[in-house]
C-alpha cells in the first residue's frame, strides 16, 4: 500500500512535469504558475521515484 | 585480481560474464531494453543536436522526413547487424574484437575509444556548466568561439568538471541509477519546455503548427557561418550518430542479454524519444532563443531551457550533462586503464578527469558537437564491419575466423589493415572529393568489408 502511494505521488510529479504546460499552451495557465508547478513536481519526483524506481532492477539481478 | 573484477563490476552490470557467454537464466526480457535505450538516448547531447540543426539552416520536412527515416535506419541496424551476433555470440565486443582481432589490437581500440569518451564528457561538462552559470550571470559561449572567452566561463567549467570527476572516482554505481531515475522525467521536461513556447512562437493551436514550424522555427536559412543541412545531412546524422553502438557493435555488451534478436528492435524508443521528439523540442526552444535574442549567435542550452520552463529546465540541463558526462568519464578511465590494471583506478579517472575538464573549457567542443558524434561513430565503424564479416562470411570462404584467438597472436594485421586503410579512404574522401563528414560511413563501412576479406585472405594463407 505505502509503495503504492508512493509511485502515485511520484506520477503526480511526472504529471505537474507536463500537465502545466498542456495549460499554457491552450492558454489556460500563465508561464510562471507552469514554472512554479514544474519546479514542484521535479522535487516531488526526484524524492519519491528512487525508492522504487531501481528496485526492479536490483530483483532481477539477484534472480 | 579481486579488487579489478569489482571494478568491472561497478562499471556497468553488462560487464559481467565479460569472458564467457551468458547463462540462459541470466538473458532479460523486451521490458528491460525498451526501459534502458529510453534512458541511454535522452541525454545531454540533445539539447545540442536539436539547435544546430536549426543553426545549419534544416527545413521542417527535411528535418520531420530525415530523423523518421533516418531513426528507423539505426533500429534496423541494430536489430539486423547488432543483435543478431549479440544473440549468436552472447559475448561482449571486447571480448569477441580480442578474438578475432588480438590483445594489442584491443588495447589501440580501447584507448582511442577512451580519448573519444573523454572529448563526448568534455562537450557534457560544457553543456551543464551553461546552466550552472545561470546564477552567476556568466557569459555564455558564442556559436562561433572555438576558445574559452572569459574566466567565468572557466571557473564554471572547472567547477563543474571537479565534481564530475570526484563522483566518477566514487561513485558510479550511484550515478546509474540516478540517471535511470532522471530520464522519464527528463524526456516530460523536453516535451512540456517546447509546449510551454509555443504560443510565444506563434502557435495557439496543434493546427497552426506546421505552419510556424515551417516559417518560424526550422526556416531552412542556415545562420551565419554554418553549413546548411539538407534532407540527407538529416537522415545520415540520425542514422549513424550511434554508428558506434549499432553497425560498430559496441551494443554486442547490451544485447547479448536479450533472449531473442528482435529485442534490437526495442532501440526504437530511444531513438523516437530522445533523436526525434527531444530534437525537436530542442529545436523549437533554440529557434524562439533566436527570435527573441534578434539572432544573437549565443549558445547556451542552460539559460534557454531556464527561460522556457524555469528552474526546472536548468535543473534538467545540468542533469542530462552530468548523467551523460560521468558514466562517459569513468569508461573513459577504464579505457586507459587497460594499458596497465595495476594502475589505481581513482588516479587514472583523476587524470582523464582533469584532461576532459580542460577539453571542455573549449566551446568548440560544444559547437562541433555534429561533426564529433559523426566522427566518433566513423573512427570505430570499420571494427564493427570486421566482427560481422568475421561472425558471418569468413567461414563460409574456407577461412578461419576468430583468427587471433586460433593462431596466438596478440594482432591480427587483417583487422589492423582494414581500419587504417578504411579511414585512409575516408579521409580522402573528404579531402579530395569534398564528401561530408556525416555521409562516410557508408561507402566506409562497404570498403572495410572488402578490405578486411582481401587482408584475411593474405594474412591467413601465410
Amino acid at each position: 500500500m505505502k509503495k503504492l502511494l508512493i509511485k502515485l505521488l511520484s506520477f503526480i510529479g511526472l504529471g505537474l512535469n507536463i500537465v502545466p504546460a498542456m495549460l499554457v499552451f491552450s492558454a489556460e495557465m500563465t508561464p510562471d504558475t507552469c514554472k512554479q508547478l514544474m519546479l514542484a513536481g521535479t522535487i516531488l519526483w526526484f524524492v519519491t521515484a528512487p525508492s522504487w524506481m531501481n528496485k526492479g532492477q536490483e530483483d532481477a539481478s539477484r534472480e | 585480481m579481486e579488487k579489478n573484477k569489482s571494478l568491472v563490476a561497478r562499471l556497468n552490470s553488462v560487464n559481467e560474464y565479460e569472458q564467457e557467454a551468458i547463462p540462459a537464466n541470466k538473458l532479460k526480457g523486451w521490458r528491460s531494453f525498451l526501459g534502458t535505450y529510453a534512458g541511454e538516448h535522452t541525454a545531454g547531447t540533445e539539447f545540442v543536436i536539436g539547435p544546430l540543426f536549426v543553426a545549419h539552416g534544416a527545413s521542417a520536412i527535411d528535418l520531420v522526413t530525415g530523423l523518421i527515416l533516418g531513426n528507423i535506419l539505426a533500429v534496423l541496424s541494430w536489430a539486423f547487424l547488432t543483435a543478431k551476433i549479440a544473440v549468436k555470440t552472447r559475448v561482449t565486443l571486447y571480448y569477441l574484437l580480442e578474438k578475432i582481432a588480438g590483445k594489442r589490437f584491443t588495447l589501440i581500440y580501447n584507448l582511442v575509444n577512451a580519448g573519444l569518451f573523454c572529448f563526448l564528457a568534455g562537450s557534457m561538462i560544457a553543456v551543464a556548466a551553461t546552466a550552472v552559470g545561470i546564477p552567476f550571470d556568466m557569459a555564455m559561449p558564442q556559436l562561433t568561439d572555438v576558445y574559452p572567452n572569459n574566466l567565468g566561463w572557466v571557473l564554471t567549467v572547472f567547477a563543474v568538471g571537479t565534481i564530475t570527476t570526484i563522483i566518477a572516482m566514487f561513485g558510479f554505481d550511484q550515478v546509474s541509477k540516478f540517471a535511470m531515475v532522471a530520464a522519464p522525467w527528463m524526456i516530460m521536461v523536453f516535451i512540456a519546455a517546447a509546449l510551454a513556447v509555443l504560443p510565444r512562437l506563434g502557435v495557439t493551436d496543434a493546427g497552426s503548427f506546421w505552419s510556424v514550424a515551417e516559417s518560424t522555427i526550422w526556416t531552412g536559412v542556415p545562420l551565419e557561418g554554418q553549413s546548411k543541412f539538407g534532407f540527407w545531412h538529416i537522415l545520415f546524422f540520425a542514422w549513424f550518430c550511434n554508428m558506434a553502438m549499432h553497425i560498430g557493435m559496441a551494443d554486442l555488451s547490451l544485447l547479448r542479454y536479450a533472449k531473442k534478436w528482435q529485442y534490437g528492435f526495442s532501440s526504437a524508443t530511444g531513438v523516437f524519444l530522445g533523436h526525434f521528439i527531444a530534437w525537436i523540442a530542442s529545436g523549437i526552444l533554440y529557434s524562439l532563443f533566436l527570435i527573441e535574442s534578434e539572432g544573437s549567435l549565443t549558445f547556451a542550452p542552460g539559460p534557454i531551457a531556464y527561460s522556457a520552463v524555469g528552474v526546472a529546465g536548468a535543473i534538467c540541463v545540468v542533469v542530462a550533462g552530468w548523467t551523460t558526462a560521468n558514466p562517459t568519464l569513468y569508461r573513459a578511465g577504464l579505457a586507459i586503464q587497460s594499458i596497465n590494471p595495476r594502475w589505481k583506478t581513482w588516479k587514472v579517472t583523476l587524470f582523464v578527469g582533469l584532461f576532459t575538464t580542460i577539453a571542455a573549457c573549449f566551446p568548440a567542443l560544444v559547437m562541433m558537437l555534429l561533426e564529433f558524434v559523426a566522427l566518433y561513430g566513423l573512427i570505430l565503424m570499420p571494427v564493427g564491419a570486421v566482427i560481422f564479416i568475421d561472425v558471418y562470411l569468413l567461414e563460409k570462404m574456407g577461412l578461419t575466423s576468430n583468427y587471433a584467438q586460433v593462431s596466438g597472436k596478440r594482432l591480427n594485421s587483417a583487422v589492423a589493415v582494414t581500419w587504417l586503410v578504411t579511414l585512409a579512404f575516408c579521409l580522402l574522401l573528404n579531402l579530395m572529393v569534398g564528401v561530408e563528414i556525416f555521409f562516410l560511413g557508408l561507402p566506409g563501412w562497404f570498403v572495410a568489408v572488402l578490405v578486411y576479406v582481401i587482408a584475411s585472405k593474405i594474412t591467413q594463407r601465410k
